[in-house]
């Protein structure tokens, strides 16, 4: 009793003096955390701001206008935001089941450790490459076989408005090709994230039933992980979404409505890329609605995706 | 031995680089406090120019230095009118309301000019090919569709057009090459005029778009079939293939520096120089054709600023007018300097 009580009466005061102390680490930590939300705020009030004199002109008309002609002063991004919305969903449409197969592939034990770590490491590699490194090689490598196979495309399956030709090399389809092989690191590692992360005993049990391997993994494994990959997917589309540099030199910048995935499109990020430095008057106002759309749809994305990779995360702790 | 040896002259002559740089170095840093430092921003177009102006001039006035930057032409406007610079540059003469900004301490100086060529892609199509008026505006109007079109053929009957599609590449950015080509189109076609107009950024009926002069010329040389405008001076860098275009008297002329100084020859300029080449007359003048500016201030509020713009301007309308024709840019015609060069000396 009586140790307990000098221990106690030791401890006590040297806790309470450390206490009682400004906690350097802790403020410093704070100063940088709520630096980072205060800048975002920044940054969003600011968008808003300069964008206000064109959402005061434009208003909604802004966002279903098929017009981008600001020598006539007349702005509508609906064609930029359908080309923004389809270049990164097709880009997600690829880079899907690529991506799962890869992350499965490296989740299972089909390979030695080793070498499915290599595997993995090469691939979250490709996030390293920059952007401009992409849209080099989307010129290079893309570009020439978009040209040739989409010519052949527009030709035997021209009747359909999204093979309709002209077959333009800087089009939609190649700025979706790069976009996708440009987020298949996000969606392999957040999915093998999901899936390693499907406790073990599941997977034993299923096995003690008597399923195969396959049916384990299109049964189980997956069904389990869902979450999680639904949440790659998300965050995956975001960053499609704000990919500005290689869609811009990519995606053939025009701003006209088109079906067909073989005519030149536009992104928002490539837009504001583009024509910022030249701006002048409303146009700068204009661009900056565009931008302030585009942080509300990134954010949105982005915040959803967080959202469900939390539940996930969550749930599948339960289980373990 | 015989390696000892240049391995000490390699040393020997690392020393006396360190050496004289060293020296250089402390010199101007000696010199420092006489050197006036004159700030500018602009077009691009001309900044190759204007860059090489600056460093010539810098070897003969060794106490002036003069800075340039190509930000764009409407960027340029405003830094110099917000005086965040000490003389502007623009494809695009400024507007009578920007010049109201600026409290109209404004002199507008043609510095050079250039012409705007249509470079394009055929396969086995060599340069020269014509095209008449009617044919480039439909062309970028999307009218004409394919090579092999009658509209281009009718013109050019010794060249076998194989049957490949226009791409027409146009500019992504606001640029005041635009501006000058949409100029031209608008006021040779009133049907061009309502369908897209003219501007620095406009939108194009047809076609893809890339980022300034080099992004339209690697679009032109990556794409079998394109056609686009760039500045004849990027062109002939480049090696792009360029057509001979229909003016106004119904000629065919390709373009050169000689067509385009035949141009400006024409040209009128009143007295705020501040002439549109929409669509010359002259047998021989190249269509598309512009002058591009040096905005400064009519009086400055240093003398040595004044004294230092002065000079480099002077420099530019005299001396650089030689290095301009080399570059690719059109040297203004003698009569033209001289009347610009008049109310240059008239800078305070």
């Amino acid at each position: 009793m009586g140790g307990n009580t000098t221990q106690v009466s030791m401890g006590t005061p040297v806790t309470q003096e450390y206490r009682s102390r400004l906690d350097l680490f802790r403020i410093m930590c704070l100063l940088a955390s709520s630096l980072c939300v205060v800048l975002l705020v920044f940054i969003v009030s600011e968008i808003f701001i300069k964008a206000l004199p064109a959402i005061e002109k434009f208003g909604f008309g802004f966002i279903t206008g098929v017009q981008w002609s600001p020598n006539r002063e007349v702005f509508g991004v609906l064609p930029v935001l359908i080309g923004t919305a389809t270049s990164s969903l097709l880009a997600l449409l690829l880079a899907l089941p690529l991506g799962l197969a890869i992350a499965l592939f490296l989740s299972e034990d089909f390979l030695p450790l080793g070498v499915r770590q290599a595997i993995r490491f090469v691939i979250e590699l490709l996030a390293a490459i920059p952007s401009v490194v992409y849209g080099l090689w989307g010129i290079f490598v893309v570009i020439p076989l978009v040209q040739t196979y989409g010519a052949v495309l527009a030709e035997k399956l021209g009747f359909f408005p999204i093979f309709q030709g002209p077959a333009y090399g800087n089009s939609l389809l190649t700025a979706s090709l790069v976009l996708a092989l440009m987020v298949l690191p996000t969606i392999t590692a957040i999915s093998r994230g999901a899936l390693v992360a499907v406790p073990k005993t599941l997977r034993e049990g299923s096995y003690a039933l008597g399923a195969t391997r396959w049916e384990t993994i299109l049964s189980v494994i997956l069904p389990t992980a869902a979450p999680g990959i639904v949440a790659a997917s998300i965050l995956a589309f975001g960053r499609a979404m704000g990919e500005t540099m290689a869609v811009a030199m990519l995606i053939g910048n025009s701003q006209r409505l088109s079906w067909s995935l073989l005519s030149p499109s536009n992104t928002l990020s490539a837009l504001l890329a583009n024509q910022f430095a030249e701006a002048d008057g409303i146009q700068v106002n204009a661009l900056m609605y565009a931008a302030a759309l585009l942080v509300v749809m990134t954010l949105g994305v982005n915040m959803i995706g967080e959202a469900v990779l939390r539940r996930t995360q969550r749930a599948t702790a339960g289980l373990r | 031995m015989e390696v000892y040896i240049p391995d000490m002259n390699i040393s020997s002559s690392a020393l006396k680089w360190l050496l004289t740089t060293g020296v250089m170095l402390a010199s101007s840093a000696s010199q420092l406090h006489a050197v006036t430092a004159i700030n500018g921003s602009g077009a691009t177009f001309p900044a190759p120019l204007y860059l090489r102006w600056a460093s010539d001039f810098k070897k003969v006035n060794t106490d002036i230095t003069v800075n340039y930057q190509g930000v764009g032409s409407g960027a340029g406007v405003s830094q110099f009118i917000s005086s965040l610079t000490d003389f502007g540059a623009s494809d695009v003469a400024m507007s009578d309301a920007e010049i109201a900004k600026a409290g109209g301490n404004v002199l507008m100086i043609p510095a050079t000019a250039g012409t705007i060529v249509l470079a394009y892609n055929v396969p086995g199509v060599a340069a020269g090919l014509k095209l008449s008026r009617t044919t480039y505006i439909g062309i970028f109007l999307g009218d004409v569709k394919f090579w092999d079109d009658p509209a281009i053929s009718k013109d050019n009957p010794d060249i076998k057009l194989p049957k490949v599609p226009i791409t027409v590449v146009a500019r992504s950015d606001g640029s005041g090459t635009t501006a000058v080509f949409t100029g031209h189109l608008s006021a040779v076609s009133p049907d061009f005029a309502t369908k897209v107009g003219n501007g620095k950024s406009v939108t194009w009926p047809v076609g893809v778009a890339g980022k300034g002069n080099d992004g339209v010329t690697s679009l032109i040389k990556q794409t079998p079939g394109a056609i686009g405008y760039v500045e004849y001076g990027y062109a002939v860098h480049n090696k792009l293939t360029m057509a001979s275009l229909e003016n106004k008297s119904g000629n065919f002329v390709a373009p050169t520096l000689e067509s385009g100084a035949a141009t400006l020859a024409s040209v009128n300029l009143p007295e705020n120089f501040r002439a549109f080449i929409t669509d010359p007359e002259g047998a021989n003048d190249y269509p598309i054709a512009t002058f591009t500016w040096l905005l400064v201030k009519k009086s400055y509020p240093s003398a040595d600023k004044a004294t230092a713009v002065k000079a480099f301007v002077t420099y530019g309308l005299t001396t650089g007018q030689a290095v301009a024709a080399e570059l690719g840019y059109i040297s203004l015609p003698d009569s033209v300097a001289k009347k610009v060069q008049a109310a240059v000396d008239g800078v305070k």
